[in-house]
């Protein structure tokens, strides 16, 4: 019976919790679709917010996006397209390179090994606004300034977090497994390739969301290094469309263009929920 | 066929441990050979760096014509058994025994598949062979209706299945085994025990098995390698090894229950030996005295199974007490008989001699004396003499 009352409570608290996140996505769907006069008030306070807008204005999504940017339609479409190419480069990148990393790390060993794992863990110490001019005048001098590179590049040298992630996951892995694959005539890329990278699918997943969450709503990065209105991701669009249109009288229009930026983020949470806690609980505990 | 000549193999890690020392052992071609001995002797050791999973400190390590101390794992043409079945988990039972063969394939570049018809031609007969051993090895390991299954839904016997199979398909050189029914249940390990031993049959390969179970290895051996420290103590085939141990290591290690040994002294005068110990006193038999080169410590070994125990002045052979210079083939030593375990068809005596030795004799359990005191009979045609 206690038991009982005790599950109810967590399920009221969960519900409430879960209604207070949501609460925000759910205030920004509403005014998306509401009528300029009555956005305007919700924002301001001055009228009572609806459940659902009884005339939802379904035309304010293709109305904000195609103001996106100076070029009709086109602003918006080369920032979506910019921010696919380089969030998809990016993850495919850390995944692989943070991986081989770990498997090194975990798997080879070589003079030095211990030294090299703490001064890359030492590396995540640093904020990155330490390393953001050097690395600026680095890229300028390579001339890669306004060209995706600096965004995309780095991420092929691996991310020390996810390094110690992968790190501990293989370490788990056991020995006899490498064992047999080098029995089997297997080498250290292919060991890694074929044995440990599928085990390491927990990891994978998660690494995959955070790098794409992050690069995804990255928008230092892309300020920094992308001046062209063409190479600008959405991160950057959204800001000056905010800048545009962000007077309460248009406040609909922003909220559209925030929620078609932030659906593939919340598309993809849902999507890899499971892989995501399944992992979390991986990382931390003997599987 | 082929044949693993280990000479002067040793491994020594650093820090100076020395798990293996110079261990000699030839493997004749088709042989089946059994390392045993407890945890920590170097077995493991040894046998790993045959796999090329260990390297070698020192001596040579030959298979077929080839020193091998420099080749990598994966050219040595061998294929290993793990302790722990080594499946792979993310992949069935038919990629698992497959994986092997796949690596070895020599039509895989992709590109080249598709641009040549030829290439593709030889690519796709390469993938036919493949599946036809597989094919092969399950139905000769019965785990055909598995091949769908991943590792994780199969059970301690069926994966051990998989791991033999594994092996099998890749149809190597030498087969090594790291005590790979160490985690199945006592039943089934006799089980697999026997479809290990069939299927050396059936292969004729070499195999280089290791285990520290002295019945497992008794049974499957061609020939016991016993090893401690890192050194190898006896060489020999089960038979030899259980009735000629080569020292008082092996003769405690092989056999269940174990040896009993009493400690005394050994007095020589001319042809005879007399042995002299707390638990009693008696001349020697002319083999054993032969056995004893000099005067001194010596410990005396009987097996469980060669005593007999009799209520106490019951027996009428020569008392252990006896007169000097009648050598008996048997002697009665005095005991009490504390406990008796029911094996079933047979009983384990267990027995406490008049120096604090503790003793086993093993009887058919229609023999079943009172507790308390009893004469013991030592058989001393079985017994053993071992200097330490």
């Amino acid at each position: 019976m206690q038991r009982k009352a005790k599950q109810r409570f967590a399920l009221a608290l969960l519900i409430v919790g879960a209604a207070l996140m949501l609460f925000p996505l759910w205030w920004m769907l509403v005014v998306s679709l509401e009528t300029p006069a009555r956005a305007g008030a919700a924002t301001a306070g001055a009228g009572l917010m609806q459940l659902w807008p009884s005339d939802p204005q379904w035309h304010n999504y293709p109305d904000a996006l195609a103001e996106v940017g100076t070029r009709r339609w086109d602003g918006f479409l080369d920032a979506l397209a910019n921010s696919i190419v380089i969030t998809t480069l990016v993850v495919i990148a850390t995944v692989l390179s943070s991986s081989l990393v770990a498997y090194a790390l975990s798997r080879i060993d070589f003079r030095g090994r211990g030294v090299l794992f703490a001064v890359m863990l030492g590396t995540m110490m640093l904020p990155p606004q330490v390393t953001m001019i050097p690395l600026f005048l680095l890229f300028r001098s390579l001339g890669w300034v306004d060209s995706i590179l600096p965004l995309i590049v780095p991420a092929f040298f691996g991310n020390a977090f996810f390094i110690f992630m992968y790190r501990q996951f293989m370490a788990q892995v056991p020995e006899a497994l490498v064992e047999a694959a080098r029995l089997d005539g297997c080498g250290h890329l292919e060991i890694w390739r074929r044995v440990m990278l599928p085990l390491c699918r927990p990891v994978s997943a998660i690494t995959a969301v955070f790098t794409f969450i992050f690069v995804w709503n990255d928008f230092l990065g892309p300020l920094i290094y992308l001046h062209s209105e063409e190479k600008a991701t959405l991160a950057i669009a959204l800001n000056s469309f905010r800048n545009q249109y962000g007077g309460l009288e248009d406040v609909q229009y922003l909220m559209a263009v925030s929620l078609v930026t932030m659906l593939p983020c919340i598309l993809l949470f849902f999507g890899a929920q499971r892989a995501f806690v399944e992992g979390l609980g991986k990382g931390a505990v003997k599987g | 066929m082929t044949k693993v000549t280990l000479q002067r193999l040793s491994k020594v890690y650093p820090g100076g441990v020395r798990a293996v020392d110079a261990v000699d052992l030839e493997v004749e071609s088709g042989e089946f050979v059994v390392l045993v001995g407890p945890s920590g002797c170097g077995k493991s050791t040894t046998l790993r760096m045959v796999a090329g999973l260990e390297e070698i400190s020192g001596g040579t390590l030959t298979i077929g014509d080839r020193v091998v101390n420099e080749v990598p794992a994966r050219d040595r043409d061998i294929a290993m058994v793990f302790q722990s079945y080594a499946l792979y988990p993310h992949l069935t039972v038919s990629e698992n025994l497959a994986f092997g063969l796949e690596r070895r394939r020599t039509h895989r570049s992709l590109l080249r598949r598709l641009l040549s018809r030829d290439y593709r031609g030889a690519a796709q007969r390469e993938a036919e062979e493949v599946r036809a051993k597989v094919q092969r090895a399950a139905a000769t390991l019965g785990i055909e209706p598995l091949l769908r299954r991943k590792p994780g839904a199969l059970s301690g016997g069926q994966r051990q299945r998989v791991a033999v199979g594994r092996a099998l398909v890749r149809e190597p050189k030498v087969f090594l085994f790291d005590e790979p029914l160490s985690n199945l249940d006592a039943k089934l390990r006799v089980e697999m025990r026997a479809e290990i031993k069939e299927l050396h049959r059936k292969t004729g390969a070499t195999m280089l098995y290791v285990t520290h179970d002295q019945e497992e290895a008794m049974t499957l051996g061609d020939r016991l390698v016993v090893m401690r420290d890192g050194v190898v103590q006896q060489c020999a085939s089960p038979r030899e090894v259980y009735a000629r141990p080569a020292n008082r290591f092996v003769a405690e290690f092989v056999g269940t229950p174990a040896m009993n040994f009493i400690t005394g002294r050994v007095e020589l005068s001319g042809a005879d030996a007399r042995f002299d110990s707390p638990a009693g006193s008696f001349d020697l038999p002319p083999e054993l005295a032969r056995a004893a080169q000099a005067s001194g410590p010596w410990h005396l070994g009987v097996r469980p199974d060669t005593l007999r125990v009799a209520p106490a002045g019951g027996a009428s052979d020569e008392r252990a007490a006896g007169a000097p210079g009648q050598a008996s083939a048997s002697v009665t030593l005095d005991a009490e008989l504390r406990l008796v375990e029911d094996l079933g068809d047979r009983v384990d005596l267990r027995l406490v001699l008049r120096d604090g030795s503790r003793w086993i004799a093993r009887r058919p359990s229609s023999e079943r004396p009172a507790l308390g005191a009893v004469s013991v009979v030592l058989d001393l045609g079985a017994a053993h003499l071992f200097k330490d």
